[in-house]
């Protein structure tokens, strides 16, 4: 997608897959017929720039034909660069600036509560995004709401767009940080779909907090040129890189 | 349903108008919830609290997530009235406003409290003069502000009714009500004509209406006969009123707000490109000194007098 659209976001499309397969085949209840269904499981992708796994996990769901990824980025596609809920189903809220996934989750999260409802809302951040400070806002709120019907998964690649977190305003500890706001963390490997499913198919009933799961990730995972290179954030690749790649993942 | 009480003075508070509804509304339909951000006192929500304390979310002063948890409930399959200083729920959570509502196109009621310069001598950080210029650009955002209690009232009950955005921008400056004839309607985009006449026509709304109704009585009384009309819907605007002010030949708009991009360079839009006639946009330059909402409106010729001298001004640049 990315190559035939020279544009995107490989090396955080690749990081995310994992945690997006996980989820999508293994962790939530929805029907792609029924996209509006009220008691659907939500996931929403705060990380919006990376549609190009996003929008392939939802082609494999079954929301719509495999087919339509060949139009990704190109004109009145409905798969824009950034996701847009108004035309294309599975997408729960329109992203692309980064902090807005979480505060909305927990909206959801809180309707869900009020109603006594039993399904679940995910969202997935960046560990980067975690710098926008409207995260921190709604940890508040999520851990004072005790909502245990939320669950946030942290793409932990340890690469932001211009070079790695730690050396732009850093966040480690940052299980100790969603501890001290009151969250229950979990620490996995977010390319090991055993633990993924283990920590995010548990039933959080009873939790009484909602749930962080730090997933430590590799940016650029399955493609040796591209992995933890800070450079294929938003990098494209050429024909024989592509090539390259197409094997690698194979 | 009808609008709180007046207060002693005749006046009212249209927060009260709001309060009262949002109450009965909440009473009618499980789906409406409110949002506020340790707002409740200033969006006259205490009782909406006592008779439903499940259904109010109350996210701390924290706008951001305010504003988004509000489309977050939207999408839960509830009806959001999401309440606070409307220079704080738009300004300060701009982003969300443009991104988790609007552009998400989503079922939340934005209600812009205490606006204009009712924070008068806080200053213009809490003034929201701004606050319309912002949100007209969100071409799906219905953007309504109300001129009294009643109306404060149908707007409310307009907003639950309808499927998407909503602003409702409520004043907390006393106004009386004003004086219509029997069965007035409301509808979004839709505007009334207070007083009719063929010389010029104000165009107004919010805490303006009663001023420009005076002025025009003013002005009758020189032979000069202005009509009112009270545009409460900024978003979509009723273009048909603006043609018909046009032809008297001279407008005059009045806005609790920018001369920058509110009520007034909405109209001026549509007038430009139909019906060019001379315009005068009554308002705020921008920032504005320290004083009592009264002070300044007093300042900026935003009075009976002032009005009545921009309309009579106006008249004199018709073409002859």
């Amino acid at each position: 997608m990315v190559y035939e659209a020279q544009l995107g976001h490989p090396g955080g499309d690749f990081s995310a897959a994992d945690i997006l397969a996980t989820l999508y085949f293994g962790v939530m209840r929805y029907d792609p017929a029924r996209p509006a269904d009220p008691l659907r499981d939500r996931f929403i992708m705060s990380k919006g720039h990376c549609t190009g796994a996003f929008y392939a996990v939802l082609a494999a769901a079954g929301y719509y034909p495999e087919d339509d990824l060949k139009t990704y980025m190109q004109p009145m596609s409905r798969l824009n660069g950034h996701p847009n809920r108004n035309y294309l189903p599975g997408v729960e809220t329109n992203t692309g600036p980064l902090g807005h996934g979480l505060p909305v989750a927990t909206g959801i999260a809180i309707a869900g509560q009020i109603d006594g409802a039993d399904f679940r809302t995910f969202v997935l951040t960046g560990d980067g995004e975690l710098q926008e400070g409207s995260n921190w806002e709604c940890a508040l709120t999520a851990a004072h709401r005790k909502l245990e019907n939320l669950t946030l998964i942290v793409d932990r690649n340890r690469l932001q767009q211009g070079a790695g977190t730690e050396e732009t305003a850093s966040l480690d500890p940052l299980d100790d940080k969603w501890r001290a706001f009151g969250w229950h963390v979990e620490m996995v490997d977010g390319h090991d779909h055993t633990q993924l499913l283990d920590v995010l198919s548990a039933s959080p009933k009873g939790r009484g907090k909602p749930l962080c799961v730090i997933a430590n990730t590799v940016k650029g995972k399955g493609v040796s040129f591209m992995h933890d290179n800070v450079s294929w954030h938003h990098g494209v690749p050429n024909k024989e890189q592509f090539e390259q790649a197409m094997r690698e993942l194979v | 349903m009808s609008a709180a009480a007046p207060k002693q003075d005749g006046l009212f508070d249209c927060r009260d108008s709001f309060a009262a509804t949002i109450e009965a509304l909440a009473a009618a339909d499980s789906r409406i919830v409110t949002v506020v951000s340790d707002s409740v006192g200033s969006s006259k929500l205490a009782g909406f609290r006592k008779k439903f304390p499940d259904r109010m979310v109350n996210v701390g002063i924290a706008e951001q997530t305010l504003v988004a948890v509000g489309a977050g409930l939207a999408n839960g399959g509830k009806v959001p009235f999401v309440s606070a200083a409307s220079c704080f729920i738009t300004g300060r959570a701009m982003e969300q406003v443009k991104a988790d509502i609007a552009y998400s196109n989503v079922n939340v009621k934005l209600i812009g409290q205490s606006s204009g310069v009712a924070y008068g001598e806080l200053g213009p950080t809490h003034h929201s003069i701004e606050d319309l210029a912002w949100l007209r650009l969100f071409n799906n955002m219905k953007l309504i502000v109300p001129a009294d209690p009643w109306q404060t009232v149908e707007a409310i009950k307009a907003a639950a009714a309808h499927d998407g955005p909503v602003f409702v921008r409520v004043s907390r400056m006393a106004v009386p009500a004003l004086e219509r004839g029997v069965n007035p309607t409301f509808s979004i985009g839709q505007a009334e004509t207070l007083v009719d006449g063929a010389d010029a026509t104000i165009i107004a709304n919010g805490t303006m209406v009663h001023r420009a109704v005076a002025a025009a009585r003013t002005l009758a009384a020189e032979g000069v006969a202005v009509r009112v009309v009270n545009m409460a819907t900024v978003n979509p605007l009723d273009e048909t009123a603006i043609a018909a002010a046009a032809e008297t030949g001279a407008i005059v708009t009045v806005e609790e707000h920018s001369v920058r991009g509110g009520l007034g360079g909405a109209i001026a839009e549509v007038v430009a490109t139909t019906n060019p006639v001379p315009m005068r946009i009554l308002g705020f330059p921008g920032f504005v000194p320290t004083g009592s909402a009264e002070w300044l409106f007093d300042h900026f010729g935003l009075t009976e007098t002032g009005i009545a001298d921009a309309v009579r001004q106006t008249i004199a640049r018709k073409k002859r």
